[in-house]
């Protein structure tokens, strides 16, 4: 079986669907094949965020501790989901753990690399972006309804 | 079958006509002056009926007024409404006791009365028409309801004195009486005090057949359709019903729902005193030592908080919600559920809302673009 | 309006606030029942509650109930061999018939997943002649998820894929987080081709309608199942009313394409 180059495994990806052949040539330069163990810590909380992955296999956690608490799973992203995003924002670190929770195989962009070709070509800055908010806007949406606790008890108790 | 039947009887007729019905073991029912209202309470002879009094009414304002004559129908219709006897407003559903580690359900009381109701408006009778496409013409039948309902005989009476509320015309419902009954009475008053008499089912001939009487003349005849038709010409409001479900369907954020929960109190008078209001609860009661338990059935109201109560707290929390749910659901979604409106027109709404909220101005508010209601300055808060 | 008695044949405790009892006649048993549809069950002296069906076995009916209110405390607390009153079955079905030959995309929410486990029981025992069935579920916390060692026997079988997620989770859980509607990620649809069932919070159900269109699933080959206040259970007593419908009559399956207009209108 022939292994297939990162330019054709960014291709496969939906989240790049609406880049360009050319977007996709540039990114490739800054992306690279990642592999991690089941348990594996991919980033931690604080470091800096100079990457983000394109998660192929597998599955991730996002986590945050607290002392006096167990570590709380914030959400868990699988295939073909985004892996970070703190690295378009300073001060690029990022504020959760993520944890390999399964053997997970994802690309890794190197985020300096690829905030560097943004800036020289806003145009792609702007499809790449574009390509973010969907995904954070999503992610927000579903937040949202995560706080909203609907299967919580609810709080009157009458009849029912 | 002598259905169609016309015949003239006088006030002596008509009290024969209810010991007739009493001797058959109805409890006749009719209307009566009582706390400054014409109620409905047991009757048994026109001695007690409501004669020569009128009923001045208009939104928020009921007075008995005397009228010149000794008519004994002469006024529209009261505070009560027939349903407190077909659909009463506590109704024993089922009584259950304790039998070790389990329970005996035991049979219902018998419903106890046979009624006769004296002196029902056209618009009463589809009232109860309205009632029955929701108790009775269902897949499970109310059996309380059904009975009484099957039960009782109707003596109707034409309109000829409607109050500052009514509508009935807007609504097609009267104020001629046209079918539902089993005896229809027009009062006439010009020269002898006399009633015409229809007959609308075996039992109304029956008693008719009973109680002296002579044969409609022409002039009789006349005279009846006369006092319809000024009753007809003399509605105290006026509805627009064109095209009314899907106007209210469509303004469901129409600033108006906003301005009348401003006047509304919530107070439920007007489901109270619909002929139509069906609504229900039910409540458990249990004796001290445990040993038996009853289940009723409780009128309850679309305006209460806890009508709509999901998970401890209601749907439509505000006046708002629950003066639309009211009234859409009078005028409107009544059509898809049941193929007609649930108004009937008898104005009761109107006249006994506290602070007269008129439900034909609320809807003619509705006909208009939504403008911001709280555009009159004195109203902002 | 008058109940049937029933016995607590069995009790099983699910969760800490959630019971599964099964109920067999004293007398006559009621009327034979669809999946989706729901009995009134009457503790003594106490008050009337509606409850979707969760399963039978022969004669016995299960309920599962989520002890929130004085009416379903009452249902809670009955131990084996005591006694109630069942009124039923009430209420539309959901349409497992009329969604033969398509796949199959299932929406759980919470205590959501006890009216649709007779469905999915239905889908399994007439497994020819459905496509692919996705049974994704959520729950708030891990030990809030229902009928675990049955939805573990369902993913095994053949074309059947169950995906579980919850809200929030310590990281002892090994399984997904996120909310429930996440999971369609994670399935393979041909919009066009597919009958969605959801149940659950009102809000979640909205959120689970709009992630199966989005997918291109039509709001007519959608089921929602509506919760609203009831007492009579036969369109009689009003409180069920949303628009047109009566809940306990209508409803409480109710396809997408007519529950949309009604739960977007506030107070409605």
């Amino acid at each position: 079986m022939k292994h297939k180059s990162i330019r054709e495994l960014l291709a496969e990806q939906p989240f790049f669907h609406d880049l360009r052949d050319s977007d996709l040539d540039l990114l490739a330069g800054c992306g690279e094949n990642a592999h991690f163990r089941a348990g594996e810590t991919i980033f931690g909380t604080g470091e800096p965020a100079d990457y983000f992955y394109l998660i192929r296999t597998g599955r991730v956690s996002l986590d945050i501790h607290a002392p006096g608490r167990a570590d709380i799973v914030i959400s868990t992203l699988g295939p073909d989901e985004v892996l970070g995003a703190s690295w378009l924002i300073p001060p690029y670190h990022w504020n959760f753990d993520a944890i390999a929770r399964e053997e997970t195989g994802a690309i890794r962009l190197d985020a300096t690399c690829l905030r560097g070709k943004c800036e020289d070509d806003p145009a792609l800055g702007y499809r790449l972006m574009k390509s973010f908010a969907q995904v954070i806007v999503d992610r927000l949406q579903r937040v949202r309804l995560q706080l909203l606790d609907v299967y919580g008890t609810p709080a009157a108790r009458a009849n029912g | 079958m002598a259905n169609g039947l016309r015949a003239v009887i006088d006030v002596d007729g008509l009290d024969e006509v209810i010991t007739r019905l009493r001797v058959q073991g109805f409890s006749t029912i009719g209307p009566t002056c009582r706390d400054g209202a014409i109620v409905y309470d047991e009757i048994e002879a026109t001695g007690e009926l409501p004669r020569g009094w009128a009923d001045d009414q208009d939104a928020g304002t009921y007075r008995l007024v005397r009228r010149d004559d000794e008519a004994l129908f002469g006024y529209a219709v009261g505070p009560h409404s027939w349903k407190q006897y077909l659909h009463p407003p506590g109704e024993l559903l089922f009584e259950v006791r304790r039998d070790g580690g389990g329970f005996v359900i035991e049979e219902r009381p018998e419903p106890k009365s046979r009624y006769a109701f004296i002196g029902v408006r056209a618009c009463e009778l589809a009232a109860i028409g309205v009632q029955d496409r929701v108790l009775v013409e269902s897949e499970h039948p109310a059996g309380g309801y059904s009975v009484r309902r099957g039960e009782a005989f109707l003596l109707a009476v034409d309109c000829g004195e409607p109050g500052g509320s009514c509508f009935c015309v807007s609504m097609g419902t009267g104020p001629g009486v046209s079918s539902g009954f089993d005896l229809a009475l027009t009062e006439l008053m010009s020269g002898e005090h006399r009633f015409l008499v229809r007959v609308g089912s075996d039992a109304g001939a029956a008693v008719l057949g009973e109680v002296a009487s002579r044969e409609a003349t022409g002039e009789d005849l006349a005279e009846a359709r006369r006092v319809v038709e000024m009753a007809g010409a003399r509605m105290g409001r006026h509805l627009d019903t064109d095209g009314l479900p899907v106007l209210l369907a469509e303004n469901l954020e129409h600033p108006r729902w906003d301005d009348v929960a401003r006047r509304c109190l919530t107070c439920t008078n007007c489901t109270l005193v619909c002929p139509t209001c069906f609504c229900s609860t039910v409540e458990d009661l249990t004796t001290l030592d445990g040993q038996r338990a009853q289940r009723w059935q409780r009128w309850d109201s679309c305006f209460t908080l806890g009508f709509s109560e999901l998970h401890g707290s209601p749907v439509r929390h505000s006046t708002r919600g629950r003066y639309r749910q009211w009234l859409t659901h009078k005028l409107g979604t009544w059509w898809e559920q049941f193929g007609e409106s649930g108004c009937v027109g008898c104005g009761r709404c109107i006249t006994w809302c506290p602070v007269g909220i008129d439900m034909t101005a609320e809807v003619a508010a509705l006909r208009r673009p939504g403008v911001d209601a709280s555009a009159n300055p004195e109203e902002v808060r | 309006m008058v109940p049937t008695r029933y016995r607590v044949a069995t009790k099983r405790q699910e969760l800490t606030d959630t019971w599964t009892l099964g109920l067999e006649p004293v007398d006559e048993p009621l009327e034979p029942w669809s999946p989706g549809q729901f009995n009134m069950l009457w503790a003594f002296g106490v008050g009337e509650v509606a409850i979707s069906i969760s399963g039978s076995e022969d004669d016995t009916l299960l309920h599962t109930v989520r002890r929130v209110g004085a009416g379903t405390e009452a249902v809670c607390a009955l131990a084996e061999g005591e006694m109630l009153g069942l009124r039923g079955p009430f209420g539309s079905r959901w349409r497992t018939v009329e969604a033969r030959g398509k796949d199959v995309v299932i929406l759980a929410g919470g205590i959501g997943l006890a009216p649709l486990r007779p469905a999915i029981r239905q889908l399994l025992l007439d497994r020819g002649s459905y496509g692919r069935i996705s049974i994704l579920v959520g729950a708030r916390h891990p030990e809030d998820l229902l009928f675990v060692e049955e939805m573990s026997r369902w993913a095994e079988s053949p074309g059947v894929d169950v995906e579980i997620t919850v809200d929030t989770a310590s990281s002892g859980w090994s399984g997904h987080v996120g909310v429930v509607t996440s999971l369609m990620d994670r399935v393979e649809i041909d919009g066009s081709s597919v009958h969605g069932f959801a149940c659950g919070p009102e809000v979640m159900m909205r959120f689970a309608a709009k992630a199966l269109t989005d997918r291109g699933v039509a709001p007519t080959a959608i089921d929602v199942s509506l919760e609203r206040n009831m007492k009579c259970a036969i369109a009689q007593c009003g409180h069920c009313q949303l628009g047109p419908t009566f809940v306990c009559r209508d409803g409480p399956v109710l396809d997408y394409a007519t529950a949309q207009p009604l739960m977007m209108v506030r107070e409605r």
